[in-house]
């Protein structure tokens, strides 16, 4: 029976109200454990309601060229990972079922160590009598050991190495997505195999392309483990500065001002990303 | 332009979807490939157009062997199934993209891309994407697409299957119209009989990777090569007897005189429904049963009736219905019904 005054459309917003509850025990703990102590540490940058942290953070010109460096490298890890990412995930995107199987496996077995890990196990590979430094010596093809760890090239090995994963996923996605009619329908009206991915492939991949960018250089920005062990000093993100603030000068109000300004520049590139490609999203959905 | 197929085939590991298929369409000509699904009928559009590398036979276009050429050396507009129109790119995009890939002058895109829509009624629709138009429109679009650079050859894949039914039937008579006017020849891939028959100059009806028969529509219609053929064209009785001479024996109907005479032994008569007379004037046709009415489908136009006929098997009938008359038979009544022997067709035995 309705009981009295209970209109229906309350009825129908009542039920699909129950499924809210399935997400609470997860929203209560990333609540309880992750986000209130993140607002607290925001906190901590006003504290005494001085912006004399920011200031600190925004007129100091190394604080300052720290960021730009930080978004330099996770430009240049984005870059090289597109770069890389892309006729991957076009190959599994057309790949047969063991190709896909294969693929999929030396994609995804990376995950299955810690970052860490990956991460001293470059140091073996890339230092100046590291293996490959060793085998290229011993092949004769070169005389000085390549200068590929504690710098940028370090550094840059080792981020993509651990992030290419998350660009190919999106990448492949979305070209998974396109009706392979399409393609086909682009050569039959003349187009030769170039011409169709460019003018038609291509562009309708973009929004897998804008997602694993936006994924990319936001996940670059805040690392740290990679550039820490892989810089030797050379290369300091902003991250290595803020740990460096909490552990060595136990300023915790500035370590939470330069957090604030990284957290604050992630979410400005993320919107402008999103803003750039949602013509394209647009167009494909 | 002549589109000649010679002994094609294609095999998927011990399934052969093309077992030596032959087919000559002639210029101007629109000639449907009739076909269930899995019949081979889209493997066979698919080596014409390209995408598909038979494994034995050849493809002439014109007189010029294209059985290896890429599709884009073909020069064969195509529309599919779901019209694949570029999602990102405006209708007038769309139609201009041929003509970009074959390089000519901005000028000439511009004008034959408004003309080809002034064609297909879109001229006012150039600027809106795709997805902003119905699936009417969009078919147009995907029309205009194919045909805009003057193709050697249309191919039609299904087009008409995701439209309702009115809207299929007024696209179905300006795709004749359009193909006439520009005299295209086309190949056009169906499932449904009706279209085909509404459609074509020829049909030719495929089953399990072999052509079983081409032919005019009403040829097909009416003198079917095959049991399939008949079955699979309108509806039918296909009624089983003894043949002995110029006579068969047909349970409930009794002795039924041919035409041709037949060697004796089984033989399989179609009778199409519409043949199949009820009332008054059954008394005056020399074959004539008895049967109950198990059930009455009303058609508009006409009546189907399903019997069972008495000593017989079951039998459809179609008669015309007036809108004063009172409907013919009702369920479980026994009737009379009856056939003239000229309106019955020897099924050839395979």
């Amino acid at each position: 029976m309705l009981s009295p005054g209970l209109n229906r459309r309350v009825i129908a917003r009542r039920r699909e109200r129950g499924l809210f509850l399935l997400a609470v025990p997860a929203l209560l703990l990333l609540g309880v454990l992750f986000a209130w102590p993140v607002l607290r540490l925001l906190a901590m940058s006003v504290e005494g309601g001085t912006l004399e942290h920011f200031r600190k953070a925004a007129l100091d010109g190394l604080y300052v060229s720290v960021l730009l460096e930080s978004m330099k490298v996770a430009g240049m890890v984005t870059a090289i990972c597109l770069v890389l990412a892309y006729p991957v995930a076009f190959w599994l995107s057309r790949a047969g079922r063991l190709g896909l199987a294969l693929g999929m496996f030396a994609l995804l077995l990376p995950f299955w160590t810690s970052v860490l890990v990956r991460t001293y196990a470059w140091l073996v590979l890339l230092g100046r009598n590291g293996v490959i430094n060793r085998a290229l010596r011993d092949w004769g093809w070169i005389e000085v050991p390549l200068p590929l760890l504690h710098n940028m090239t370090g550094v840059l090995i080792g981020m993509v190495h651990v992030l290419l994963p998350y660009m190919v996923l999106p990448i492949y996605a979305s070209l998974l997505r396109i009706d392979p009619d399409l393609p086909r329908a682009a050569e039959g009206l003349g187009a030769p195999a170039w011409r169709a991915f460019l003018r038609v492939t291509f562009p309708l991949s973009l929004p897998g392309v804008s997602a694993g960018c936006a994924l990319i250089f936001v996940l670059s920005l805040g690392f740290f483990i990679t550039p820490a062990l892989l810089g030797g000093g050379r290369v300091i993100m902003v991250s290595m500065l803020i740990e460096q603030q909490v552990r060595e000068f136990l300023n915790w109000p500035f370590a939470a001002a330069l957090s604030t300004v990284l957290l604050v520049a992630t979410l400005a590139i993320y919107a402008l990303i999103g803003r750039l490609t949602r013509g394209s999203r647009l167009a494909t959905h | 332009m002549q589109l000649s197929v010679q002994r094609i085939v294609r095999r998927f590991g011990p399934v052969a979807a093309l077992g030596g298929v032959d087919l000559e369409v002639a210029e101007g000509e629109f000639l449907t490939i009739l076909g269930p699904s899995g019949s081979g009928k889209t493997t066979l559009l698919k080596a014409i157009a390209g995408f598909e590398i038979p494994d034995e036979g050849t493809v002439l276009l014109g007189g010029e062997d294209v059985t290896l050429a890429p599709p884009r050396q073909r020069d064969v507009g195509m529309v599919f199934q779901n019209y694949a129109l570029f999602p990102h790119l405006t209708v007038a995009q769309n139609v201009a993209f041929p003509l970009e890939m074959r390089r000519r002058p901005r000028a000439e895109v511009a004008r034959r891309v408004e003309d080809v829509l002034r064609l297909v009624e879109l001229q006012s629709f150039g600027g809106r994407l795709p997805r902003q138009l119905s699936g009417g429109q969009q078919q147009r679009v995907a029309l205009a697409r194919a045909v805009v650079f003057g193709p050697r050859l249309l191919l039609l894949d299904e087009p008409f299957g995701a439209l309702d039914r009115k809207l299929r039937e007024s696209l179905q008579l300006e795709v004749r119209r359009l193909q006439r006017s520009l005299r295209l020849t086309t190949l056009f891939i169906t499932h449904d009989q009706e279209e085909a028959l509404i459609m074509s100059d020829r049909i030719a009806v495929m089953d399990k990777g072999r052509i079983q028969q081409i032919g005019l529509p009403g040829d097909l219609y009416a003198r079917p090569a095959t049991r399939f053929v008949a079955d699979f064209l309108g509806e039918s009785n296909l009624l089983e007897g003894t043949a002995s001479a110029a006579s068969a024996s047909i349970p409930g109907f009794g002795e039924v005189p041919l035409a041709a005479p037949q060697p004796a032994g089984p033989v399989t008569l179609l009778l199409r429904p519409e043949a199949l007379r009820l009332g008054g004037e059954v008394e005056a046709l020399p074959c004539r049963a008895r049967g109950t009415v198990v059930e009455t489908v009303f058609l508009g136009l006409s009546a189907k009736l399903r019997l069972r006929l008495q000593d017989g098997p079951e039998v459809l009938a179609r008669v015309p219905l007036r809108p004063s008359a009172p409907p013919p038979a009702a369920e479980g009544e026994v009737v009379t019904v009856g056939f003239s022997p000229e309106d019955v067709h020897v099924v050839p035995r395979a």
